[in-house]
């Protein structure tokens, strides 16, 4: 039973994890596209349904899965296939010990989990996964058995083992503050007042482990391992079709990891600034009424803007009526919740297990903002800085970011000890 | 039913193995990294005495062996390293110069 | 359970170590090495030692391999040619020693009567406990670790360069 329930909670996380992917890539592009002042994608069409350029990412993964899978003579086969299997599975297993939310306690049932493992070393488990995420980029290089390929890998060794020494270290502050490993027990102890967050108590550690985080995603300003203008691709120059894929959806999938480990340790996981979950729980109703009446308006007020977006032969076919797709629908919606509202809003009320089952959506929906906002952080600084050089790399690794971090230990030792 | 001796047998067997790879390979590399399966086997023997015995005092000795195995690959890599740019090779036969 | 787990994983551990030793070219020996690691992270799991487990897979797995791995790309190491007469010698040697041990160990291990394991406290092998022993009964050794890795770090440096 409870394997089970673990395998379930397993594959909806990857489900959803998988998911967010595509929908990053269209962030990525769009968001490139803003900050380098152009409009970004947006030709793809179902039906003249263009959805702001997210067609594109489906068109990504249809032509990905259905290209020629090419694996060159010189390569050594098995190290070949397995190190794009190597990236993808390492940057999803972390998400195993994030949590979500509170425990759900309905009734006299035991206390479900939103979280597949609660591990007493959560956070030792995130550094032990993340840490074989260089393996997938290592043996991709060595396999391909090509100059530029083992340029990067060997690069990517040198800097993922570099910063992960930062990376643990930033993160001991933490766990003197909450005095466990145990992730849901961090999120607790930060709680709801937001001056209480890792980010106002450890602002050291906030930003060396988020640049060791962008070196261990392998993202721009530490891009060295791919490097386009001076490695080709990098390490994954010979790969091709779903191999390819992979590889590039192990990259959004750390993204979203890495987001989620930022979200869980600074920003609070799931807790709702100045808004305490026993306040939620006391006052479900109130609550589900204001999400309702916000949820109609926001409905009502989003499709009428879009609706006002339609203007007859702009294009003189069927793109014209795109906004009304949307438009109409929401706008019916609304006034369909709010109708709804006005005739049943004060007859309703919760069951028993009603409270715990909206506090823990609330939890849920919080936590996966907070996710998405530090995935649109990481397209943001993409296309905003300019790549490293590989000394400055490793001068700023280990002569500016290692010392940091020990004087925040340090520090935060001290303090703990007089308190 | 797991008992003690299972783990016992076991860790010997791996130990062995990691034997069996130095006396017979001729890889520098491949000798050093016998080494740490033997290191890793002497862990699992001093962690299934710890349970045997109830007590944590066996897994500090573990730490305090992942220490030393991490302090024994760095300075081993760096020896192997550094014998490679002087003479290129690797394996342990040729390397014989101050052989009396 | 238990005993599936550990005849599993036990199993894997032993093959993929004679698969380390046998293989010809050294990454292949590394990655085989790598697995063999996460069946003994398995291992140390069953015996209620959590900490020490992700320690192996964070230490071993995480740091030490990739340096060997790293290691042998920076070599750029050819595959180990053999030679028939010296391996020849050599395997029998080993694979004699090594049969020998075992059989002895063996023998020695199972000349006691069995022991099995007795129940142990929920928190048994967490963080919390395994902190508390190593920073006041074995505070001395600890410490004294950290010197060792001092010195490790100087010597690694030592040898690194090219010249002094």
């Amino acid at each position: 039973m409870d394997y089970t329930v673990a395998a379930l909670k397993t594959f909806l996380i990857f489900f959803v994890v998988i998911n967010i992917v595509p929908l990053l890539i269209w962030l990525e592009r769009k968001g490139a596209a803003y900050i380098q002042d152009r409009r970004g994608p947006n030709r793809a069409a179902i039906f003249g349904v263009r959805l702001g350029g997210l067609i594109h990412s489906l068109n990504d993964v249809v032509k990905l899965l259905f290209k020629e899978d090419i694996i060159p003579s010189h390569v050594n086969k098995p190290l070949f296939i397995l190190a794009p299997m190597i990236a993808m599975f390492v940057a999803t297993i972390t998400m195993a010990v994030i949590p979500f939310g509170d425990p759900v306690v309905i009734g006299s049932h035991a206390p479900f989990l939103l979280q597949v493992a609660d591990l007493n070393v959560g956070l030792l488990y995130v550094f032990a996964v993340s840490s074989l995420g260089v393996y997938g980029v290592m043996l991709a290089g060595w396999a391909a058995n090509n100059k530029y390929a083992l340029l990067g890998g060997l690069r990517s060794a040198a800097q993922m083992v570099s910063y992960e020494v930062s990376m643990g270290l930033s993160v001991v502050g933490i766990f003197l503050m909450a005095g466990s490993l145990r992730l849901s027990d961090i999120v607790n102890q930060q709680g709801a007042n937001l001056f209480h967050w890792n980010i106002f108590l450890q602002p050291v550690a906030f930003f060396i482990f988020l640049a060791a985080l962008f070196a261990e995603t392998n993202r721009l300003p530490f891009d060295l391992p791919e490097g386009e203008s001076e490695l080709v691709a990098g390490f994954h120059v010979e790969y091709s079709s779903m191999k390819f894929a992979l590889f590039f959806m192990a990259e959004y999938a750390h993204i979203i990891v890495g987001s989620c480990i930022i979200a869980t340790l600074f920003f609070g996981g799931w807790n709702i600034p100045f808004v305490s979950s026993e306040w939620i729980k006391m006052n479900a109703d109130l609550v589900l009424k204001i999400l309702w009446m916000g949820l109609g308006l926001f409905s009502v007020v989003g499709g009428s803007l879009l609706c006002r977006r339609f203007k007859k032969q702009r294009y003189g076919d069927l793109r014209d009526f795109e906004p009304l797709v949307f438009g109409v629908p929401g706008v019916l919606t609304g006034f369909g919740l709010l109708g709804l509202f006005a005739i049943f809003g004060n007859k309703v009320f919760l069951p028993e297990w009603g409270p715990s089952v909206l506090l823990a959506a609330i939890q849920i929906g919080v936590f996966l903002a907070k996710v998405l906002f530090f995935c649109f952080f990481f397209i943001w600084v993409r296309w905003t800085l300019p790549r490293f050089r590989y000394d400055q790399l490793m001068k700023l690794g280990w002569k500016i970011m290692l010392p940091l971090a020990l004087a925040n230990i340090l520090v935060t030792a001290w303090v703990a000890l007089v308190n | 039913m797991i008992t003690l001796h299972h783990y016992l047998v076991l860790a010997v067997i791996l130990f062995c193995i990691g034997v069996f790879g130095v006396i017979v390979r001729r890889n520098m590399l491949v000798i050093f990294m016998s080494i740490e399966l033997m290191l890793s086997s002497v862990n699992l023997v001093f962690l299934s005495f710890s349970r045997f015995l109830g007590s944590t005092d066996g897994q500090i000795w573990v730490f305090m062996v992942l220490t030393v195995a991490a302090a024994e690959a760095a300075v081993g890599l760096g020896i192997i390293v550094a014998l490679f740019r002087n003479k290129p090779t690797l394996y342990v036969d040729e390397v014989k110069e101050l052989k009396g | 359970m238990e005993s599936i787990i550990f005849y599993a994983f036990g199993g894997l551990a032993v093959v993929t170590a004679l698969l380390m030793v046998t293989r010809q070219n050294p990454i292949f020996s590394a990655v085989w090495l790598v697995v063999c690691f996460f069946a003994f992270a398995v291992l140390f799991l069953m015996l209620n030692a959590q900490f020490i487990a992700v320690l192996q897979i964070l230490l071993y797995a995480g740091a030490i391999m990739v340096l060997f791995i790293f290691v042998i790309m920076l070599l750029n190491v050819r595959e180990e040619e053999l030679k028939p007469k010296v391996l020849q010698f050599s395997g029998i040697l080993g694979g004699g020693a090594a049969i020998y041990l075992i059989i002895l160990f063996a023998l020695g291990v199972l000349k006691e009567k069995v022991a099995s394991f007795p129940i142990l406290p929920a928190d048994f092998g967490y963080v919390a406990p395994v902190g508390k022993l190593l920073f006041t009964k074995y505070l001395i050794p600890f410490e004294l670790t950290s010197v060792l890795l001092l010195v490790a770090i100087v010597g690694s440096v030592v040898m690194g360069k090219r010249k002094l």
